[in-house]
């Protein structure tokens, strides 16, 4: 156990590494100058020096991205070029909105998706299955930006059931993690209910039936423990996934978490925060993979490590 | 001769066109109604509150209320008017400025505002420590190449007299210089507050303007309070000031609709332009007004064919404007000159290259390209510029250019049109030249002017006309008030001669439209206000206050 949490954590750290260089590197060979950005048009050719020789610009690829590596080390992101505030400061500003819309949206999916997976497998091959299982494509392939703004109109505008954007209160948090839920429960959904109906032939669940256990225990206790074992897994590879719908919905819902904060500073080119956003995400995916595979094995006893 | 100039006598005397005489009362609405807060909603955050730093249309008007500088212009207006500095005068040969401090100005932390602190701003804004984009407006005072060399640290053309007048000594006569003493460059901060705040001076405010900062919530909300020790009496008319950061344009005109939000700080989303226009409720709303901006296409006089002055003649004969203004739902008006109409120093009755495409094909085959070229369009990523690119593209395959489009991100056009030998079209469409102050001098130098013609420079075109420099640097040598009027003409001239030599296509001057809610009150020119964009804070109000 140990051994392995070990060579877990090694890998995540290598893989950070790898990202950090991976993005410092195509940061660095983009066709624009961040000088010229932040000089802006009326800079005259010696500010235009300074500016690139304070923030060590001048310097070649190998030596900025030691630097940034160096104070990586010591935690300290840089200051973004444009807002100059510390990266850190501002990530840390807007963590905690993206965390809460992440926990949202989880529950979301996961009431969604195990709700739509099980019913389905439990009626598999009738209208029922047949509907919910083509709802959770739709939701699957839909757009989250189409999506977002249909809820968004729908629900705030013409309803007025909800605030119409922004951030404060649980009203606030429904439709984002709604819309990010939806796009999840369709994979979870359908998921759960193959997981479901490979369970439900097993003979443990014939032998339950047989010695006389009501139908709702046979499920809730055999069946469900057994069936959730690969959605289990799943949440943590899920982390990856909202990291990319997270942009859009938090830029829809004027949400302020970090998704925002990356869409800006990709239009601005603002490299610092960029790479921290990269960094903070890249973390937390190589974390939920951690959680949900440690997770999985006390959960199921049958997986053994060395 | 010496010129006394007091508070009123000055804008008389400065006569620009178009200025109406404005003194301090006038400028009082006297329907106006006192108490309030406002909501504004942005798409981005705000990238910094300080006024050596802040340079994007959207903080420039927010810095305008928490700080003042020496000179301001007349709310609605591009007429300059003294701000801190109750009067000044001239030197006769126009090198040396001396301003007399109104007295018993306040910052917001209580302090009152002396020549010290007009001397600390003006040194930390050249001082390259401070990385201000703005530094270079300040190139004409004395000792600002020492400061940005790093020799100094103070500049040594600025001089505190006594602790109400202070004096600035230029190297050259520059005409401009009282519109860059109303830049927010050169806005007046207390030293305290910048070092005890250090590198996060820019999430901090400490001025003497209008409104205080009373919060900052990082990606969500900036809130400005009123001043209640301004010095200008009788405004601010509102209590505060609510900035919402994060909100997309699309929400937010819903959020107006929904009586939320009081100004899309982002304006009318494209997109429901048409729908907003065609309701009458709303489209009575919608305040229209020109802004100091010119849309253009860069032809770059450097790279063959684009360096025959036939060619590129051509080329301005052959691009439909008017269809170019359809593209954009008609939210602008079809440009003839560099200078935007409302400029002063714009040349009436001049018409331009009219649209003549069989015309341009005739002088394309006499400068020898019978057959056309193929060539580049640079383009900025964001709609509509790529369709507007299209709208070009046709009208040049028209008259046999076969142009190729490259749709980049904005800092990779940037960076392409200051290359030399890289960008032979630029459309200018995301990054256009909007004025930094109201004065005909200020479409030229960068973007015209053979300083501007540089690596890493804005002068896409590579322009480079030395007799139009020389008639660019008499024009700004003429710093008496009274020829301001042949300074004009001076200006005018130029423009016309870079016609001549047509290196840009001007497209079209973007009108703006700015839209409230229907409880805000004061006169439409605040709404559409050249300096403070989308409004003049300080002189709105509401009408459902007590």
């Amino acid at each position: 156990m140990i051994n392995f949490l070990g060579r877990r954590l090694l890998q995540s750290a290598l893989i950070l590494l790898g990202v950090s260089f991976i993005t410092f590197a195509l940061l660095y060979l983009l066709p624009s100058d961040p000088v010229r950005q932040i000089a802006g048009r009326s800079a005259t050719a010696q500010t235009v020096a300074n500016i690139r020789e304070q923030l060590g610009l001048d310097q070649p690829f190998i030596v900025q991205y030691w630097r940034y590596l160096m104070d990586l080390l010591h935690l300290d992101l840089g200051r973004s070029y444009l807002q100059k505030t510390e990266v850190s400061t501002l990530i840390a500003a807007r963590l905690p909105a993206t965390l809460l819309l992440m926990v949202g949206a989880i529950s979301a999916e996961l009431v969604l998706g195990l709700g739509m997976g099980i019913i389905a497998a439990l009626r598999r091959g009738t209208m029922t299955d047949n509907s919910l299982m083509i709802a959770s494509f739709i939701g699957v392939s839909a757009p989250q930006f189409v999506v977002g703004l249909l809820l968004l109109y729908v629900f705030a505008v013409q309803l007025g059931w909800f605030p119409i954007g922004g951030y404060g209160t649980f009203a606030h948090l429904v439709l984002p993690a709604l819309t990010l839920g939806i796009l999840g429960s369709g994979w979870y959904s359908r998921m759960m209910r193959s997981s479901m109906i490979d369970v439900l032939r097993q003979d443990f669940i014939r032998t339950a039936h047989a010695k006389g256990l009501s139908r709702a225990r046979v499920l809730l206790r055999h069946a469900l423990p057994n069936a959730i074992l690969p959605v289990i897994a799943m949440i943590g590879i899920d982390i990856g996934i909202f990291m990319g719908g997270i942009v859009i919905v938090e830029s829809v819902f004027g949400w302020p978490g970090i998704g925002q904060l990356a869409w800006q500073a990709i239009q601005r080119v603002d490299i610092p925060i960029i790479m921290g956003v990269t960094l903070v995400s890249a973390c937390a995916i190589v974390l939920g993979n951690l959680v949900a595979d440690i997770a999985t094995l006390f959960a199921d006893p049958r997986i053994k490590v060395r | 001769m010496k010129k006394l100039l007091t508070s009123t006598a000055l804008v008389a005397a400065l006569a620009l066109p178009g200025g109406a005489f404005a003194d301090a009362q006038s400028d009082l609405d006297p329907n106006a109604k006192s108490g309030g807060n406002i909501t504004i909603t942005y798409k981005d955050d705000v990238a910094t509150l300080d006024p050596a730093i802040g340079y994007d249309w959207q903080n420039w008007s927010m810095i305008k209320s928490l700080y003042d500088g020496l000179m301001d212009y007349a709310p609605g207006t591009t007429d300059l008017r003294p701000g801190l500095a109750e009067s000044y005068e001239i030197s006769e040969d126009g090198k040396v400025f001396t301003f007399k401090l109104r007295e018993g100005v306040k910052f917001h932390n209580g302090r009152v505002m002396t020549a010290e602190d007009v001397k600390y701003s003006l040194d930390r804004v050249t001082n390259p420590k401070t990385q201000s984009p703005g530094a270079g407006f300040f190139g004409s005072i004395v000792g600002f190449d020492a400061i940005s060399n790093g020799e100094t640290e103070t500049l040594e053309g600025v001089k505190v007299i006594d602790p109400l007048t202070v004096e600035i000594t230029l190297s050259r006569p520059d005409a401009t210089f009282l519109h860059v003493m109303g830049l927010n460059f050169a806005a007046v901060v207390a030293k305290e507050a910048v070092e005890e705040a250090g590198a996060d001076f820019g999430k901090t405010a400490m001025g003497t303007g209008a409104f205080k900062l009373g919060e900052w919530t990082i990606g969500q909300r900036l809130v400005f309070e009123k001043n209640e020790d301004y010095w200008r009496d009788g405004v601010p008319y509102l209590d505060s000031v609510t900035f919402e950061v994060g909100q997309e344009p699309i929400v937010a005109l819903l959020r107006l609709q929904n009586g939320e939000v009081d100004v899309p700080g982002d304006g009318i989303p494209p997109a429901k332009f048409q729908e907003v226009m065609a309701d009458p409720e709303q489209a009575a709303r919608v305040v229209e007004g020109g802004q100091l901006h010119t849309g253009y296409i860069t032809l770059n006089t450097q790279m063959p064919p684009f360096d025959n002055v036939e060619v590129r003649r051509a080329v301005n004969m052959a691009i439909n404007k008017e269809r170019i203004t359809q593209v954009i739902n008609g939210r602008a008006v079809p440009a003839t000159q560099p200078l935007p109409p409302s400029m002063p120093g714009y040349t009436d009755g001049y018409e331009g290259y009219g649209y003549d495409p069989e015309k341009a094909q005739e002088m394309l085959a006499a400068a020898g390209f019978a057959d056309g070229f193929e060539t580049e369009l640079y383009v900025m990523n964001t709609d509509p510029n790529p369709r507007i690119a299209q709208a070009i593209q046709q009208d040049l395959a028209k008259i046999g250019i076969k142009a190729s489009i490259q749709s980049l991100a904005q800092a990779s056009v940037i960076a392409a049109g200051g290359e030399a030998d890289q960008a032979p079209m630029i459309w200018s469409g995301g990054m256009a030249w909007i004025a930094d102050f109201p004065d005909a001098s200020n479409f030229y130098g960068p973007i015209l002017g053979c300083a501007g013609a540089v690596q890493g420079g804005w002068n896409w075109a590579w322009y480079c006309n030395e007799e139009v420099d020389a008639m660019a640097t008499e024009a700004d040598s003429m710093t008496d008030p009274d020829a301001a009027d042949a300074r004009l003409q001076k200006w005018s001239d130029v423009y016309m001669k870079i016609m001549d030599d047509a290196p840009w296509v001007p497209v079209f001057n973007e009108q703006r439209y700015t839209m409230k809610s229907e409880r805000m009150g004061g006169a439409d020119a605040l709404y559409v206000d050249p300096v403070s964009i989308p409004v003049n804070y300080d002189y709105v109000y509401v009408n459902d206050v007590q």
